[in-house]
């Protein structure tokens, strides 16, 4: 991908993810958070939440898929932050969707990088602000 | 609330983490990643790293390790349970790669008070073998009040 050939404003793509149950255990185990208020719907009403939440932490790391799949190399990528704006509700027996995409919002001729804005959208309401990723071309 | 007085405390250097192949696949399969050099590590070193590449957010494997003994340090008097995830930010120096030998240092950067909640910022810092910096994962945990 040639540098010169981006614009400011250029859409990279979108996906939806689809978090049930089973990514909520599975992103427990692979990243050793192992909060109840991930899989226990007791628990997560007994601390004041109206049910099981994603972790933040995996709505963050699908939402820059859209960015890798985008440039192809994930260890391009060499900044990235979000602010975890609303939780994620996963249904113990269904699906919550959340629909990432992505538009350049500055390119750095100089130094090589474009950083990427992602916008994450779940049930109307996004469920991140501010992320941002900084690719290194 | 979230004792003010760590502001600035470093904690000790967490045990080396020997980064595996099989971790970083169960993880990117987790953050639903299709990036092939995740995955397979011929292609990996087809696009020039030394073995599989892991993910963006891989750095919080780390950073989770550190994070244990702040919440577990009764001076920091941290509610594991009324803790919610605020912002999250990884500056790469370069990408975490299978084979990684890592450590890290954890420091609370600030502690601040809204209303009855506490927020607190915790820089991580993560090592290779070199001691070179790899990583700073950067976390804010917002500790929501008594209601």
């Amino acid at each position: 991908m040639n540098i010169n050939d981006l614009a400011v404003g250029q859409e990279i793509g979108s996906h939806t993810f689809s978090f049930t149950r089973d990514s909520l255990v599975k992103y427990a185990g692979a990243s050793g958070d192992f909060n109840p208020i991930h899989y226990r719907d007791d628990f997560a009403k007994s601390v004041g939440l109206d049910g099981v939440l994603a972790h933040g932490m995996l709505t963050m790391g699908a939402a820059v898929q859209v960015a890798v799949n985008w440039i192809g190399d994930a260890g391009k990528v060499i900044d990235y932050g979000v602010r975890f704006t609303k939780p994620v509700f996963v249904p113990a027996d269904g699906v919550a969707e959340v629909f990432v995409s992505g538009k350049i919002a500055a390119i750095d001729l100089e130094v090589g990088t474009v950083r990427i804005d992602l916008t994450a959208v779940s049930s109307d309401v996004a469920v991140l602000g501010k992320a941002q990723a900084v690719i290194k071309l | 609330m979230v004792n003010p007085n760590v502001q600035g405390k470093k904690y000790p250097e967490t045990p080396s983490y020997l980064v595996g192949r099989e971790k970083i696949r169960e993880f990117a399969n987790a953050v639903f990643s299709t990036n092939s050099i995740n995955h397979d590590v011929e292609a990996a070193k087809s696009a020039g790293y030394a073995d599989l590449v892991a993910p963006p957010t891989f750095g919080v494997v780390i950073q989770e390790r550190s994070l244990h003994d702040v919440l577990a340090d009764p001076e920091a008097d941290i509610d594991f349970s009324r803790v919610v995830h605020g912002d999250q930010r990884f500056v790469l120096n370069r990408p975490i790669v299978a084979g990684d030998e890592l450590t890290s240092v954890l420091t609370v950067a600030s502690v601040k008070a809204l209303g009855a909640h506490s927020m607190i910022t915790f820089n991580t810092e993560i090592f290779d073998v070199k001691k070179d910096l790899v990583c700073t994962a950067i976390s804010t945990l917002v500790v929501r009040g008594g209601e």
